[in-house]
């Protein structure tokens, strides 16, 4: 039988506030056990949430760059439920009426065609604490600093049909939140991860599967990996005659596997109910449209304007746009050199690889955009070639300083003396007296052993343009 | 000091005049409590110490001229309002030994403006009772019969002031809490508009219905408190940021001309006859002040009390899950696991009362149930929300009984919750729709105390304030002293 894939995903993304949804206490990652667990972040008794309004404006943005509707009147509830973790037995969520209703954004599949997936929601509520149960002595031991995170969930409609479409659907949205500053992303640290509701079904039967759901997951990779795992053994219960039955379950990195970690049965009765403590969050028309304004340039948009603007490829392009970051540093250098492929090749080329190479963010690049820019224009301007040019950036990166200074001090200008060049031309002529005779006997190829051996003799400096003018001149004599 | 109980404003004026100290009086509330509270069980907490050093502070400010109309005076809180260094149990097993790191909001505003504080009073369990039979620290006894009970939940802060332990305490009134008790102790009870005072630091029973209050002898008394204690805290989101008035100068305004609304079914079945007399009295003393009486309409007054008691369930059964042995107060020996640790602490830690509520709030929060229960109680609780607002359309103020019958026998309902429940019928509708309500005696019957009832539009807490000291100014009802006739 031909089965059919039916996906939706929750993503949580940390929204990048520097205090909590419901408190002044600080969400910086990293921090000693409960050092930034308030009393409210407690659930001390008699402390209340006070909303963080940053969180609101964030939520806002989003829901803009999505083309949702973005409620003018939503309502944080209660949803509760009993864990260590959780200080209150309850977790301020939304449900009824989240602030972010519908969107969609459009991914690219693999046969290059776009695919729009609806969303069906965004809300606002806080995250949990964490359990530990390493070096704990057989005890869990409850750390409270992420408790009261601000998180923003993402809804989609069950409308990716793979793993690859789930993956691609979250790398956009990855995208989306990093472009317009709301979340930072940080997969490791659990800044962004999701939830993936996975079912099958015979292909053109209209009636979803049975889902389950698999928990938590906070890789690109391991998202792929855990749906195909799923989808697989959905497949092959159903076709031994079993059910699918719902349930939620986790992914096993390690031992690569699904398993069950609770049966709906098992699954609690949340009892949500609108929070008492907090007021409805009523958004008027000049907040929205201070939120619309404070939406920066968005991916798609600007991959066309790229296009247009700068007349590159599509290709080109989409790793320019792929971050913001990235797209500034290219903008910034193509301003400087008026050369948009020249920057692009450079941003996309040496650049990235050297980023990667060293696992930086290009927000902290130990090159920035100026300098970038500093040593094309000593390409333009022919003072090296574009292969020193990879020397300078190397010697840039590794030890700092300016283009400028590193030419000067390594002596690497290019040498365009035509007096210089052509006695180095008449001294590589006199050494390989073979490879002249072929040249002249018509072998054209020839030329390029010379062209290398010249640009060796000057240490890459000679200018290569006027070394084949000379050299052709002074073979055809 | 030969007069047991002295109002704020007369001590105030003792103070200004050097006819006594703040330590000395404290000194004399402190030997009152310890004279009569082995009987009356009002205070869970009595701080000496700390008592003592505030009064010497007040007495330096008084000294120095820099005293404001509060300095110096003793007072208790109920034990709900968290207060730092020092027990806040809020009547419960389970916080026996909290200590909070920080102080409510109305503890910090009241010590700011220089009361002293002679420790914490006894109180229903979680401010769950009418009757203060649920506290964990036994029964709280009415100082007019130590047979009855006090009322609840603030029946510690009722008692203690009745009896001239202290001349105010602090309350919260979720359902008739402060005016309850203040009717059968005698006394004077606030409840302001939900939102006028800071709820940050008050153990929350029900966050949409609980409101700080206030239990003193006389409303101008409290007129004084209020003015300290009322206004925006940025660490309640549902405080309010409505200017506070003078609430002191609007207590002599006229009440000639003005409109009092009487709801008819406050008077059908379940009013004591006597009390019913009394209440009518009162209005005639209004009358006789020029001011005009009209039988107005609650339609769905008899759907208060099942409502009230499907939503403050509801958010108490939420409100109380942090009390799971994991970060403060009670946790049980001997659990097993994580879930023997959740039912062990919350079984040992919890009262009878406590957990009837968690349950009947957790059934009516639960898939299947919600729409019946839950949600059909706020829409009633909209209807009598909106039976009010009607009635302010045409009355300037709503009066009538506090409370159905004076002071019952203690043991005589505890057994019986639906009887138990129907002593709030005429406070529960007033926290529904989130107005500011007072109680003051109007009478006795039978040699207990009668409660007037006074209930205004949202805000109008001087109105009301005013009503009630006009009242206060021709009849001598507040002046009763248990056992003792006039103070």
């Amino acid at each position: 039988m031909q089965w059919e894939t039916v996906i939706g995903l929750e993503i949580h993304a940390q929204l990048a506030t520097h205090s909590k949804i419901f408190s002044g206490a600080s969400t910086a990652y990293g921090a000693e056990p409960n050092t930034q667990a308030c009393l409210v972040s407690l659930g001390y008794p008699g402390v209340l949430p006070v909303l963080n309004r940053e969180v609101v404006v964030m939520a806002a943005r989003f829901g803009m760059a999505i083309g949702a509707n973005v409620s003018q009147r939503s309502v944080f509830a209660r949803k509760n439920y009993f864990y260590p973790d959780l200080p209150k037995g309850y977790q301020i969520s939304q449900l009824e009426l989240p602030i972010v209703e519908g969107g969609h954004i459009d991914i690219v599949l693999e046969d290059g065609t776009e695919k729009r997936i609806n969303l069906t929601r965004a809300h606002l509520e806080e995250d949990a604490g964490k359990s530990m149960h390493e070096n704990m002595e057989g005890q869990t031991g409850i750390d409270l600093n992420r408790a009261g995170t601000p998180l923003l969930e993402i809804v989609s409609e069950p409308e990716l049909s793979s793993a690859k479409e789930a993956v691609a659907y979250m790398r956009r949205i990855h995208q989306l939140v990093r472009y317009i500053g709301i979340s930072d992303g940080n997969m490791q640290e659990g800044s962004f991860r999701c939830d993936a509701n996975v079912s099958v079904r015979p292909v053109a039967q209209a009636e979803l599967g049975t889902r389950a759901e698999l928990k938590n997951l906070n890789s690109f990779r391991f998202i792929e990996k855990a749906i195909n795992l799923e989808v697989e053994r959905q497949i092959e219960l159903i076709e031994d005659g079993g059910k699918v039955v719902q349930e939620t379950r986790l992914y096993d990195s390690d031992r690569d596997e699904t398993r069950s970690m609770r049966s709906k049965e098992e699954a609690n009765d949340y009892r949500y109910f609108p929070d008492p403590d907090l007021l409805p969050v009523v958004l008027d028309d000049e907040f929205l449209q201070a939120a619309r304004e404070s939406l920066p340039e968005l991916p798609q948009a600007k991959a066309q304007r790229f296009m247009s603007e700068y007349s590159l490829k599509a290709a080109d392009v989409e790793l320019l746009t792929a971050a913001r970051a990235t797209a500034d540093y290219f903008e910034a250098v193509t301003a400087e050199i008026d050369d948009p492929k020249m920057a692009a090749n450079w941003v996309s080329g040496e650049l990235s690889a050297a980023l990667n190479r060293d696992n930086l963010e290009i927000e902290v690049s130990k090159i920035d955009a100026a300098s970038l820019a500093g040593l094309l224009k000593r390409i333009q301007d022919n003072t090296i070639s574009g292969k020193i040019a990879k020397d300078v950036f190397a010697a840039m990166w590794e030890e700092g300083g300016d283009a400028d200074s590193i030419i000067d001090s390594k002596g690497l200008k290019q040498i365009t003396d035509t007096g210089a060049l052509e006695t180095i031309v008449d001294q590589v002529i006199a050494d390989n007296p073979d490879q002249v005779e072929q040249f002249r006997a018509g072998k054209e190829k020839v030329l390029g052993f010379l062209v290398g051996q010249i640009m060796k003799a000057s240490q890459g400096k000679a200018n290569p343009g006027q070394v084949n003018q000379i050299l052709r001149t002074k073979l055809s004599t | 000091m030969t007069r047991q109980r002295q109002t704020i404003a007369e001590l105030s004026r003792l103070f200004q005049s050097g006819a006594v100290s703040s330590r000395e009086l404290t000194e004399a509330s402190l030997k009152r409590i310890a004279e009569h509270d082995s009987e009356l069980n009002s205070f869970i907490n009595v701080t000496q110490e700390e008592a003592r050093v505030a009064a010497d502070t007040a007495d330096k400010l008084l000294a120095s001229g820099k005293a404001g109309p509060l300095t110096g005076v003793p007072m208790a809180h109920k034990d709900i309002f968290c207060t730092r260094n020092i027990t806040t149990t809020c009547g419960s097993r389970m916080l026996e030994n909290f200590v909070s790191p920080y102080d409510a909001t109305v503890v910090a505003r009241l010590a700011e403006a220089g009361m002293v504080s002679v420790g914490k009073t006894n109180m229903d369990e979680f401010a769950m009772g009418s009757s203060n039979e649920t506290s964990y620290f036994g029964a709280v006894k009415n100082p007019w019969d130590q047979e009855r009970s006090p009322g609840g939940s603030s029946g510690g802060s009722a008692a203690a002031v009745a009896a001239g332990l202290v001349p105010m305490a602090t309350g919260t009134d979720t359902g008739g809490s402060v005016r309850q008790p203040a009717a059968l102790c005698g006394i004077t009870g606030f409840k302001p508009t939900y939102g006028r005072i800071s709820r940050f630091g008050m153990i929350a029973y029900a966050s949409s219905l609980d409101q700080a209050g206030v239990l003193g002898l006389t409303a101008e008394d409290v007129a004084l408190v209020m003015q300290a204690i009322a206004g925006f805290d940025a660490r309640d989101s549902t405080c309010s940021a409505e200017p506070v008035p003078d609430y002191v100068a609007g207590l002599e305004a006229s009440v000639s001309g003005k409109t009092i609304g009487v709801p008819k079914e406050y008077f059908e079945a379940g009013l004591d006859a006597g009390y019913a007399e009394a209440v009518h009295s009162a209005l005639d003393v209004y009358q006789q002040m020029g001011a005009d009486i009209r039988e107005v309409s609650l339609p769905n007054l008899s759907l208060a009390v099942p409502a009230y008691y499907v939503v403050s369930p509801a958010e108490a059964s939420s409100n109380l899950s942090r009390f799971d042995g994991i970060r403060f107060g009670h946790r049980a020996e001997g659990m097993t696991d994580l879930e023997s640790l959740y039912k062990l602490t919350r079984k040992e830690g919890f009262g009878d009362e406590v957990k009837r509520r968690i349950m009947t709030g957790t059934y009516v929060l639960s898939a299947g149930y919600y729409d019946a229960y839950y949600l059909k109680a706020q829409k009633v609780r909209q209807l009598i929300s909106n039976d009010m607002a009607r009635c302010f359309e045409d009355v300037d103020i709503l009066a009538g009984p506090t409370t159905p019958t004076p002071a019952f026998r203690i043991g005589e309902k505890v057994d019986d919750p639906i009887q138990m429940y129907l002593n709030d019928i005429y406070t529960v509708s007033v926290n529904l729709a989130g107005l500011p309500g007072v109680s003051i005696p109007c009478g006795l019957v039978d040699g207990l105390p009668a409660g007037l009832q006074l209930v205004g539009p949202h805000f109008a807490e001087q109105n009301v304030l005013n009503f009630a000291h006009l009242f206060q100014k021709e009849t001598d009802w507040h002046l009763r002293v248990p056992g003792e006739g006039v103070s």
